[in-house]
């Protein structure tokens, strides 16, 4: 048994010591395979919010994952076609700014979280996880036949996007910027956990109808924990498209919300840092399992069945020997 | 757009409505009596089509197929009850959606194992293929009817055996209060094996009789079993009734929309941008069909508890 915090602590090092070696030795895939993991613990550090304190289990993440990737591929699509993006009220040009993109990744997908937060918290239970599966679909089929970015191919961006004062076509640039945002992100979410707003969703969480006694809207809190959660899965997307400089409709898939699920799950639902080291695991898993066989998803269900039957609170709650998150 | 057209598509609409109705139905069955949320529902339908096409192609005899379809996914399906699926009725919805998102990694895998990653093909069989004539000489594929009508057959027994048998009432029950059921001496952990078969033999049906007019591979039943959620969202959970008039609007919308948008699009855009304009809204005009109902009712059409 290890406690909580040395095992997080563990795990942070790990994301400074592997690159770091990766680097020494010149093994630049080990870079871009930590970039991933990084990249997914964001995401799944954005539907911890959601599912881990709110308590909303959303089967629809992709779709936020999926307008990140977008908000990058169309406006860096029309950068390096020399097209605007809209002439139309004002023009609009495309960017191959990272900062920029990552803004508009972030204003687009909370406003979806929000229209779709607002309808499908007018339900509760089952009927809350099949209408927001429902709606990442319809997203994924809405990107399939929009014929303008791509279609069911998607979309190439030949460089990857630029940062101020950084060169992030090297691996490893890129890799410390991912790493920089993520710890600002985990940063964010510890602050938010402690925050009144985080409290009270906790309590919304647990018990609705006292938080409704003592004046507090749950559904307002839900609301708002949903668009935060939606935002930062979307500037994730950003991110992950930028990482492969491809964009397609996958991204959308109802396989990528049960896989940031399962980023979550294999970690530890509801805690800080379970998105982070179940994210690192996943890679670590697909990396190895995938080496040994080409059908390396029966392994993984098998692992996930059995932490679901067996054992609550994902690798660091067995790890921890403690099975309810406490932070 | 001509008047024949328009019924030929209103077939086709009724046709896929049908089939989503056999996946819904076994949906809400489960979820009604059980309180189960299943992913792997569009597993078992695409089990259903693997068995019928291997066992189509080995005799020769696409009635033996169908018989192979109804045994084999009912037994996947007790199977997978008997093993994983129990453990999980006293568990929160996150854990049912994990676990059976892990059932369906296993299955789809499995099959892709066994069967490869190439699609089979299951052939009409000879007595329905060829077109039929309707009143008012409309020539419409025999196979495709003979969909809508044992769809309807298969919807008028379910309706016969909730309604009118002994294990009906037991269902009926059981979506009422299944403590009081126990006490009263039935044996609750049979009866849901004999749900959950139920539910996946429809599905593994559907899977044999769509899979003749589409191709047999791994991840065919997922599409499928999210615009099943769509249905039942749509009728109500727990509702067959719900399920049959949401999976026939579901299926007129998609099929119509697909067709009529784009050539109602044209009567106010140019003809390029209302063809994709079309498509695009055509491709979500079922999730909007589903978002409106869900203002109006959010229970559903026929659901009786949100």
């Amino acid at each position: 048994m290890i406690r909580e915090t040395y095992l997080n602590t563990l795990t942070l090092g790990l994301f400074v010591l592997i690159p770091a070696w990766a680097l020494m030795a010149d093994e630049p895939f080990t870079i871009t395979l930590m970039t991933r993991a990084a990249i997914f613990a964001i995401a799944a550090i954005g539907l911890n919010i959601a599912l881990g304190i709110g308590g909303l289990v959303s089967l629809g993440h992709a779709v936020f994952f999926g307008i990140g990737g977008y908000a990058m591929g169309i406006l860096a699509y029309h950068a390096q076609t020399y097209t605007p993006v809209a002439e139309w009220p004002f023009l609009i040009d495309g960017t191959k700014s990272m900062p920029i993109i990552w803004l508009v990744a972030v204003i687009v997908s909370s406003l979806a979280a929000f229209v779709i937060g607002s309808l499908s918290l007018r339900t509760t239970g089952v009927y809350f996880i099949m209408i927001t599966l429902a709606f990442g679909q319809m997203f994924f089929f809405f990107t399939i036949s929009w014929a303008e970015y791509g279609g069911e191919d998607g979309l190439s961006i030949y460089l990857r996007n630029g940062f101020p004062g950084l060169n992030t076509l090297a691996p490893i640039q890129f890799y410390g910027l991912c790493l920089v945002i993520l710890c600002l992100v985990l940063l964010f979410t510890w602050r938010l956990s402690k925050s009144p707003f985080g409290l009270a969703l906790n309590a919304a969480r647990q018990a609705p109808i006292r938080v409704e006694t003592v004046g507090l809207d749950p559904t307002r809190l839900k609301l708002i924990a949903f668009v935060i959660s939606g935002a930062i899965t979307g500037l994730a997307g950003a991110l992950f498209a930028d990482l492969n400089r491809f964009v397609s409709p996958t991204m959308f898939s109802w396989q990528t919300s049960g896989e940031i699920m399962i980023f979550l799950i294999l970690g530890g639902v509801g805690r800080l840092y379970g998105p982070v080291i179940g994210a690192l695991a996943y890679v670590a898993l697909e990396h190895w399992l995938g080496g040994l066989s080409d059908y390396w998803h029966i392994y993984l269900g098998i692992l996930l069945l059995l932490i679901v039957l067996f054992g609550r609170g994902g690798l660091i709650g067995l790890a921890s020997g403690r099975k309810v998150a406490h932070d | 757009m001509s008047f024949l057209l328009l019924i030929e598509q209103v077939l086709n609409g009724l046709q896929f409505g049908i089939m989503l109705f056999l996946m819904a139905a076994g949906l809400t069955l489960i979820f009604g009596v059980m309180g189960l949320i299943n992913l792997a529902h569009g597993s078992l339908y695409m089990i259903g089509a693997f068995c019928a096409a291997a066992v189509a192609a080995a005799t020769g005899s696409f009635l033996l197929g169908l018989v192979a379809a109804l045994a084999g996914a009912a037994a996947a399906g007790a199977l997978v009850e008997l093993v994983v699926i129990r453990r999980l009725y006293d568990k929160d919805h996150l854990d049912q959606v994990l676990a059976t998102f892990a059932l369906i990694l296993i299955f789809s895998e499995g099959t892709r194992w066994v069967f490869g990653s190439f699609p089979l093909f299951l052939d009409v069989p000879d007595f329905l293929s060829g077109p039929v004539t309707l009143p008012g000489g409309i020539e419409y594929p025999l196979y495709r009817l003979a969909l809508i009508v044992v769809g309807l057959l298969v919807a008028l027994g379910l309706y016969l055996l909730i309604s009118r048998t002994r294990l009906g009432i037991q269902i009926r029950a059981g979506e009422n209060d299944r403590e009081m059921i126990a006490a009263l001496g039935i044996d609750i952990a049979k009866l849901y094996t004999i749900v959950f078969a139920l539910g996946a033999a429809l599905a593994g049906l559907a899977g044999a009789l769509v899979g003749a007019i589409q191709s047999v591979q791994v991840g065919m039943g997922e599409p499928v079993l999210i615009l099943a959620f769509v249905v039942i969202v749509i009728g109500g959970i727990g509702s067959i009734k719900g399920a049959l008039v949401g999976a026939i609007l579901v299926g007129l919308t998609d099929t119509l929309g697909g067709i009529f948008l784009p050539e109602a699009l044209k009567l106010f855009l140019d003809p390029s941008t209302a063809t994709s304009v079309g498509s695009s809204l055509a491709s979500m005009a079922i999730y909007i069909l589903m978002a409106a109902v869900l203002i109006l009712r959010p229970a559903g059409l026929f659901g009786a508890r949100a």
